[in-house]
């Protein structure tokens, strides 16, 4: 059975940038020890050698000249995604420093 | 309801007649909860662009339904969650803006798993969508709500994306086909990414010769998107001469429902009629692949979704007054629950320690999953079995999230190795409809439709 720390559960909470109340901690972390036990079956086989598949296309580097592409959007059109957080063309956010 | 039938009634009427019957069609389907937004405004005036000759092409006038995680113009781009439900993109998928350069009207956008993280459309921020053949059942997912637009007939078409099975699960809960296309077939440019190593983009119809068409429209490569491949696609004149095709006895074990077994093996039987030979192929090494992609996928969706921090799209949490409370607050009310899931689950395998033992060595498992799928391939025109372990099952029946992952046990495999499947439609089991599908080699698309023709006419 995999056990999730209460330890490495904050951690992953965190490094995903989430909150959780203390109910649903309990809840996810026995999804999550579910899942990582049903997971764990691919331990059976043997991969010794055996190249991991990162991608399935097999093409290589796929390049293009490093110039300004006119189709690309206007910033100004692109800003107006972030609503009412826009300012002299800038994304307003809260104090950084 | 097929692309036929529409292109005769517009030239009998108009396509402005033919949009509005449409989206009164869409809007008698509140009670399915399918279209999330009806884009009447720009559907009309560009039906009145295709009445004046203006706008031209294959596809002049017709109307089709488009999945909510593709940006569009008129209205929002939700991908289903509250995060994104005032989000209006500005600009529009490239697989939008193909079909619409040969004149198809898109009248609506229509429901999904939030984000595309689900097998049932349970997980959409705004409501569940029924089944199009019996209402207390799911719609299947995470394109559910394009397999119900097509299967109650609002639109001869709509676009969706599969993941693990998204486009093909709900178009054999639904009686419509469905394909998966070749990974990198078609441009996923302005598509909302969920995990990029097995996204892709395909369609919903009720006839295989309309998926074909669409496909053609579609697919090629778009310097936007550096993944898609040199266009291979082009409809096939007659299904692969060999008519050799490998059922998978993984597919056909114990605990696959009965009804579902005995309409595939109907199919298959009425094929071997037909003069295809037809032969049990074991590959136990499929057992293996829900486990490969319950790590792959997480771990790119928790890359993928990082992008969502409430800073330039996406809803601002009003609560949050430090840098790091608009990312935390944002996203914990920008998400739905399965979204939530999925991220912890990707960033626990890709953290420092778990790298190699989970996300490595799936990556290896996927190599031999393919290995063991090509060898078939290479001795048969396509693998063919269920679509799901069952027909569409009751709303609210997966409390628990594993149980809700095992129905996507036939559908990953294709997914994993960038193969071309697609589902048709083969009868019902209990009143229920179930799909065959048929998985072909890499770019091997057209030959798995021209199959798919066939099972198709077996039931005419």
């Amino acid at each position: 059975m995999t056990h999730i720390t209460t330890e490495t559960l904050e951690n992953v909470i965190s490094i995903s940038a989430l909150e959780f109340t203390p109910a649903e901690k309990e809840r996810v972390a026995a999804d999550i020890e579910n899942i990582l036990d049903y997971i764990d079956q691919m331990n059976e086989l043997d991969t010794d050698g055996v190249e991991p598949t990162y991608q399935v296309t097999d093409l290589q580097n796929v390049w293009r000249e490093d110039a300004v592409d006119e189709t690309l959007l206007a910033r100004d059109e692109l800003l107006k995604t972030a609503g009412e957080n826009v300012t002299q063309s800038q994304v307003k956010v809260p104090k950084v420093l | 309801m097929t692309i036929a039938d529409v292109k005769q009634k517009i030239a009998d009427s108009s396509a402005v007649a033919q949009v509005e019957v449409a989206i009164a069609a869409a809007e008698k389907t509140t009670s399915h909860n399918v279209y999330l937004h009806i884009t009447r405004e720009r559907a009309l005036a560009r039906a009145k662009a295709v009445d004046a000759g203006e706008i031209t092409g294959k596809l002049a006038g017709v109307p089709f339904a488009l999945k909510d995680n593709f940006l569009h113009f008129d209205g929002p781009t939700t991908a289903a969650s509250k995060f994104l439900d005032s989000f209006e993109a500005p600009l529009q998928a490239e697989a939008v803006e193909r079909i619409e350069a040969e004149g198809a009207i898109c009248i609506g956008t229509v429901n999904l798993d939030a984000f595309a993280h689900g097998g049932s459309t349970e997980n959409s921020a705004f409501g569940v969508t029924k089944n199009a053949v019996d209402a207390e059942r799911v719609a299947g997912g995470s394109s559910g709500g394009s397999a119900v637009a097509v299967a109650l007939g609002t639109v001869p078409f709509a676009l969706g994306t599969d993941t693990g099975g998204s486009i093909r699960q709900p178009a054999s809960f639904n009686g419509v086909v469905g394909l998966k296309p070749t990974y990198g077939a078609v441009s996923r440019y302005g598509v909302v990414a969920m995990a990029s190593g097995t996204d892709t983009i395909g369609v919903l119809s009720e006839s295989v010769e309309d998926t074909e068409l669409v496909m053609d429209i579609m697919a090629g490569q778009d310097k936007k998107d550096m993944t898609t491949l040199p266009d291979f696609f082009a409809p096939a004149a007659a299904a692969p001469n060999a008519k050799k095709l490998a059922l998978i006895k993984e597919f056909m074990a114990d605990g696959v429902d009965e009804g579902v077994k005995a309409r595939i093996l109907a199919a298959a039987e009425a094929l071997k009629q037909q003069g295809y030979t037809i032969e049990e192929v074991s590959l136990p090494i499929l057992k293996h692949a829900l486990a490969v992609y319950y790590v792959v996928v997480p771990a790119e969706i928790s890359s993928n979704l990082a992008r969502y921090d409430g800073i330039r799209y996406g809803n601002r949490s009003s609560e949050a007054n430090t840098l790091d409370e608009v990312y935390k607050k944002s996203r914990t009310a920008g998400f739905v629950a399965e979204n939530k899931r999925r991220i912890l689950i990707g960033s626990y395998v890709l953290s420092s320690g778990y790298f190699d033992a989970y996300y490595q060595k799936a990556q290896k498992v996927r190599t031999l999953i393919i290995q063991d799928c090509q060898k078939v391939l290479a001795e048969y025109d396509a693998l063919i079995g269920p679509v799901a372990p069952s027909p569409a099952f009751k709303a609210g029946r997966n409390a628990d999230p594993l149980t809700s992952y095992l129905e996507d046990v036939m559908t990953v495999p294709a997914s994993l190795a960038g193969f071309p499947a697609v589902s048709v439609p083969v009868g019902e089991a209990n009143g229920l409809p179930v799909g065959l599908q048929i998985i072909g080699d890499r770019q091997k698309d057209a030959d798995i439709l021209a199959i798919a023709k066939e099972v198709e006419a077996l039931g005419e």
